[in-house]
C-alpha cells in the first residue's frame, strides 16, 4: 500500500499532504465547508484543484458538500470532501446513499473534541460515528487512520483506490494534531487515472441508459442489494485489513492505539523497555476492516491488552470481539482535547502490569 | 420567445422509454394519480429534449416526492437524490462533466421546505443547470401534508383547521425569492390549469432548457400544477382551482430573462502536463540535503518548546528548526498551538529532531525551551526535564527562571534585530544562536533552511544577517 519514498521529503502539515495526496491519485473535484482543525484541507484544495485543471467549490453546509460528492462520483470521476465532528454529523445521510448507490469517494475527517460544538482539540470521540456507521441502514464503509504526515498521504492515495475497486465511499479519518502537524513527507509520482466507469452517468451515448440510485420498492429486491453489500463488505474484510506491529514479539503486554495515540504510546513503549517492561504495541491502519487476526493471535501469547484512546473508549469493543475476551482488555482514555502524555501512559501500563492478566 | 418553429408533439416522445421496465407493476402506464401536472410537465420536457437532440448529454436529477421515479420515463442518464439536494447534486454532476445539461427536477416541499439552502445557492453559484419546480401546495407522496406554498387557510393533514398564517407562516414566492439574486438568467412561472397556459409553458420549458444547450447559465421554471390526490378533489375542478386560488398568490410572469446579454464565463484552468505535475502542486523542489551536523550528546535529539506573543514569529521559528533538522536528514516534527488560543496573543509550537522516529510530537518534558517573551517563561518553565536548556529572549523577559538546575543562554534576540534594522527578525536570531550554541544544526543548514522559509525575497538579507548574529553570539556564549 505504501507508496515508496521517491524524492527528498517536504516539511508540510497534515491536511495539506491529505491534498497532494488527493490530486496525485487523480481527484478533481473537491467540495467543502470550513471547519477547524480540517480548514487546511479546504484552504489547500482551493489552490490545487484549479492548478490542475480540477475543481473547488466551497458549498454552502456539510449536507451539499456530500451532495455534490454524490453527484460528481456519479459522474464517474475521483472526488471528495473533508470535515470534523458537527460537519461529519451532517453529512451522515448523504453517506448512507453514497453506499447504497455505491459511489467511490472520500471524505476526511478530522475529529475534534465533542460532543456538541465541544472544543477543536484533537480526539477520536468519532470513532463510533464512522467506524460503526452514523448514517442508517445496514451499510459500512472502510476506515484508513494515518498517524503521520507520510501516511496523511500514502492512505488518502490509498483509500481512492479501495473506493474504486469496491465502489464504497472510503473515511480517512484522524485527529486535530495528525492534521495539524508538520512532518517531513516524500510524495510519489500521480498514479494513472483509472479508466472510465460503465456504470456512471457520464452525458454521453455510452452511459445513457444508466441510473445512480439507492431506491428498491420492492422489498425482495432491496433485501437482494443488500446482501449484495454484505457480500462486498466480507471481501473487504477479507483483503484489506491494514495495521503495524511495535515490539509485539515478546510483549506480555499488548497496546492498542491508532493515530495520535498511538504515537505516544511508541515514545512510552521506548521508555518501559528501558525499564524492563515487556510491551509492545498493534496500530490498527484499517479501523474498519478492524486487524482481528493480528489481536487474536497476539492475544495467545501475551497477557492482556490495553487501549489507549482519546475517547470513552469507543475501540475498546472491537479489540475484546477481536480477541474473544480470552485475556483482559484495559482501557485508558482521555478527552476534551486532553493529549496523555508518554509517561502517563507508562503509569497507566505498570498499574496494569501490577494487575497481571487475571481477570 | 425564441422558438417559433415550435411543433408541439401530440404522440408520445420518444425521450420516454417505449415501456416502463424499472417499475413494478403496469409498465404501460406511468405511476402518478389521474390528473397530476407531474405527468403533463414530464410530457413537455421529454419533448423538449428531443427536439434539441440532447439526450446523450442530458443528467436527469430526481428529487424525493412524487416525482422521485421520473428515471421510470426519461430516457436520459438518470440520479435519483436525496430529499432537498438535487441541486447540490447537480452541481456535483456538472461541475465534474462541464458538456453536460443538468436538470433539477423538484417539489415544493423538497425544493422550497428542507432544501431551500440548496436551490439558493445554487441559483446564487449561477450553476449550469434548469431547475423545474413543480409547486402543487402540498406534500404529494406523505399524503397530503402542509407544503411551503400551502395556500392560507388551506386544509391539509398537519393544517386541519386550514393554514394559520400566523402559526404556519405565509406561502413562499420561490420566483420572486430567486429573481432577488444576480446570477440566474431566467426565472419564470407557468401552469397547467388550461390548453393557452400549458402552451405558455411548454415555450417556457423549452427555452430554459435551450440556455443549457448554450451553456448559458441558471434557469428556473416553476410551475403551478395540479394534486388531485392531495387536494381531495376531481382532476377537472382543480384546474379551475389553481386559476382561483393559486394564480392570484403566485402570478405567471416572467420574473428575469437576460438569456440575450453576453455571458461572461468562468473557464476552467487546463490541466498541466505530467511532467509540470510536481511544480503546479508545489511538491517539485524539495529543500537541499546537508551535511549533518555533530552536537555534543547532550543536546543532541532535542525536544523544543518554543513560545512568545503571536508576532513573533514564534511558529516560524520552530518551523525554521524542523526544517533545517530535516535537511540535514534527521526525523523532524512541528506541532503548533492552533485556533482560539492563538487569538489571545500567544502562540507555541513544539518541534522534535531526532535521529530516530519520533513517537509523540507532543512534548510534555522540553530539554529546550525558547521564551520569546516572559509569560512564556513563567507558563513553561515547570514543564522542562532537569537541566534543561532556556533559551531567554533577554530584551523582552527581565526576570530569570525560579529553578536553579536550567541552563541559561541570555540572548538579546529582539535588541540584535533592531540593531540590524527589524525588530522582526528575533526569531532568527534565536534560530542562529540555538544552533551556534547547541551545534545541533550547522550555520550552512540554517541559512540554506531560508531559501523555503522566507518568501519575500527583500527579507532574505536581513535573516541571513539574523542568523548569522546569532551564531556568532550563540558560539562566544559557549566559549
Ligand atoms: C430527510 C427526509 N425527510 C423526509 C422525507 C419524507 N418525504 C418524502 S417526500 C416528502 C415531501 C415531498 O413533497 P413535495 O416536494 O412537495 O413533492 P410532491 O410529492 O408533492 O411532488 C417528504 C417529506 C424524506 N424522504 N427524507
Ligand atoms: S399525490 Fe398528487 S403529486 Fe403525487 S402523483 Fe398523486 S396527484 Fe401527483
Amino acid at each position: 500500500m505504501a507508496t515508496e519514498a521517491k524524492r527528498p521529503p517536504l516539511l508540510i502539515k497534515g491536511n495539506e499532504a491529505i491534498v497532494k495526496g488527493a490530486v496525485l491519485a487523480g481527484c478533481r473535484t473537491y467540495f467543502g465547508y470550513p471547519i477547524t482543525p480540517a480548514s487546511e484541507i479546504a484552504e489547500a484544495a482551493a489552490k490545487d484543484f484549479p492548478a490542475i485543471g480540477g475543481t473547488f467549490i466551497q458549498a454552502e453546509s456539510e449536507t451539499a458538500s456530500i451532495n455534490m460528492v454524490y453527484g460528481a462520483a456519479s459522474t464517474g470521476i475521483r472526488t471528495m470532501t473533508a470535515s470534523s465532528g458537527p460537519g461529519i454529523s451532517l453529512m451522515q445521510e448523504g453517506i448512507s446513499y453514497l453506499a447504497c448507490a455505491e459511489l467511490p469517494c472520500v471524505v476526511v475527517s478530522i475529529m475534534r473534541g465533542g460532543p456538541g460544538l465541544g472544543n477543536i482539540g484533537p480526539e477520536q470521540g468519532d470513532y463510533n460515528q464512522v467506524v460503526r456507521i452514523g448514517g442508517h441502514g445496514c451499510y459500512k464503509n472502510p476506515v484508513f487512520a494515518p498517524s503521520s504526515g507520510q501516511e496523511m498521504c500514502d492512505l488518502t492515495m490509498h483509500a481512492f483506490e479501495i473506493a474504486d475497486k469496491y465502489r464504497t465511499p472510503v473515511f480517512v479519518i484522524t485527529d486535530g494534531f495528525t492534521g495539524q502537524m508538520m512532518e517531513p513527507v516524500s510524495f510519489p509520482d500521480p498514479i494513472p487515472l483509472p479508466p472510465e466507469k460503465d456504470w456512471a452517468v457520464r452525458a454521453d451515448k455510452e452511459t445513457r441508459e444508466n441510473l445512480i440510485s439507492s431506491i428498491y420498492i420492492e422489498h425482495d429486491e432491496l433485501e437482494e442489494m443488500n446482501l449484495k453489500l454484505q457480500r462486498k463488505y466480507a471481501e473487504i474484510e477479507k483483503n484489506e485489513v491494514l495495521a503495524e506491529e511495535f515490539m509485539v514479539d515478546d510483549a506480555e503486554i499488548v497496546v492498542v492505539a491508532y493515530g495520535i495515540v498511538s504515537r505516544v504510546l511508541r515514545s512510552t513503549i521506548r521508555l518501559a523497555r528501558a525499564e524492563g517492561i515487556k510491551v509492545g504495541m498493534v496500530r490498527p491502519i484499517s479501523l474498519w476492516p478492524f486487524p482481528k487476526k493480528q489481536l487474536e493471535a497476539l492475544a495467545a501469547k501475551a497477557q492482556q491488552m490495553i487501549v489507549f484512546e482519546l475517547s470513552n473508549g469507543q475501540m475498546v469493543d472491537d479489540v475484546r470481539l477481536s480477541i474473544h475476551d480470552n485475556i483482559p482488555v484495559r482501557f485508558y482514555g482521555r478527552m476534551g482535547g486532553n493529549v496523555p502524555t508518554p509517561e502517563e501512559c507508562l503509569d497507566v501500563i505498570k498499574r496494569y502490569a501490577a494487575e497481571g492478566g487475571a481477570k | 420567445m425564441s422558438a417559433p418553429n415550435y411543433k408541439p408533439h401530440l404522440s408520445r416522445s420518444e425521450i420516454f422509454y417505449p415501456t416502463f421496465e424499472r417499475k413494478s407493476g403496469n409498465k404501460e402506464v406511468t405511476h402518478y394519480c389521474p390528473g397530476c401536472g407531474h405527468g403533463s410537465l414530464h410530457k413537455m420536457i421529454a419533448e423538449s429534449i428531443q427536439d434539441l437532440g440532447i439526450n446523450d448529454r442530458t443528467i436527469f436529477v430526481s428529487p424525493v416526492g412524487c416525482s422521485v421515479f421520473a428515471y421510470y420515463y426519461f430516457d436520459t442518464g438518470n440520479i435519483q437524490a436525496p430529499h432537498g439536494r438535487a441541486p447540490a447534486v447537480g452541481t456535483g454532476a456538472q461541475r465534474a462533466r462541464p458538456h453536460s445539461v443538468v436538470i433539477s427536477y423538484q417539489g415544493d416541499g423538497d425544493l422550497a421546505a428542507i432544501g431551500l439552502n440548496e436551490i439558493l445557492q445554487a441559483a446564487n453559484r449561477g450553476e449550469k443547470m434548469v431547475v423545474f419546480f413543480v409547486n402543487n401546495a402540498i406534500y404529494g407522496m406523505t399524503g397530503g401534508q402542509m407544503a411551503p406554498t400551502t395556500l392560507p387557510g388551506m386544509r391539509t393533514t398537519t393544517t386541519p383547521m386550514g393554514r394559520d398564517t400566523r402559526l404556519a407562516g405565509n406561502p413562499t414566492r420561490m420566483c420572486e425569492l430567486i429573481s432577488t439574486l444576480d446570477a440566474p438568467i431566467y426565472v419564470a412561472r407557468g401552469c397547467l390549469a388550461s390548453p393557452k397556459h400549458t402552451m405558455r409553458t411548454r415555450k417556457l420549458v423549452r427555452k430554459a432548457l435551450k440556455m443549457q444547450t448554450e451553456g448559458k447559465g441558471f434557469c428556473f421554471v416553476e410551475v403551478l400544477s395540479a394534486c388531485p390526490t392531495g387536494w381531495g378533489m376531481q382532476p377537472v375542478d382543480s384546474h379551475q382551482w389553481i386559476l382561483d386560488n393559486m394564480v392570484p398568490q403566485f402570478p405567471l410572469e416572467i420574473f428575469v430573462d437576460k438569456t440575450d446579454l453576453d455571458h461572461d464565463d468562468y473557464i476552467p484552468p487546463k490541466a498541466p502536463s505530467p511532467e509540470t505535475f510536481h511544480e503546479v502542486i508545489r511538491i517539485a523542489d524539495a529543500a537541499n540535503q546537508m551535511a549533518p551536523a555533530q552536537p555534543e550528546t547532550k543536546y543532541k535529539d532535542p525536544r523544543i518548546k518554543v513560545a512568545g506573543f503571536g508576532g513573533q514569529g514564534v511558529l516560524l521559528l520552530g518551523l525554521g528548526l524542523a526544517q533545517c533538522g530535516m535537511m540535514e536528514g534527521r526525523h523532524v516534527t512541528w506541532l503548533p498551538s492552533y485556533g482560539p488560543e492563538m487569538r489571545g496573543g500567544t502562540a507555541h509550537c513544539h518541534v522534535n529532531i531526532a535521529d530516530e522516529e519520533i513517537g509523540s510530537p507532543l512534548i510534555s518534558k522540553p530539554t529546550v525551551l525558547v521564551a520569546m517573551n516572559q509569560p512564556s517563561l513563567t507558563k513553561f518553565e515547570g514543564e522542562l526535564v532537569e537541566g534543561a536548556l532556556v533559551i531567554m529572549n533577554s530584551s523582552m523577559v527581565p526576570n530569570k527562571p525560579k529553578r536553579k538546575d536550567l541552563e541559561l543562554l541570555e540572548l538579546p534576540a529582539t535588541a540584535i534585530a533592531e540593531e540590524l534594522g527589524n525588530a522582526r527578525a528575533a526569531n532568527m536570531v534565536v534560530l542562529g544562536a540555538y544552533a551556534g550554541y547547541t551545534g545541533v544544526l550547522s550555520l550552512e543548514t540554517c541559512l540554506e533552511s531560508l531559501k523555503t522559509l522566507i518568501k519575500r525575497q527583500a527579507l532574505v538579507d536581513l535573516n541571513v544577517k539574523a542568523i548569522t548574529k546569532g551564531f556568532e553570539f550563540g558560539k562566544a556564549a559557549r566559549g
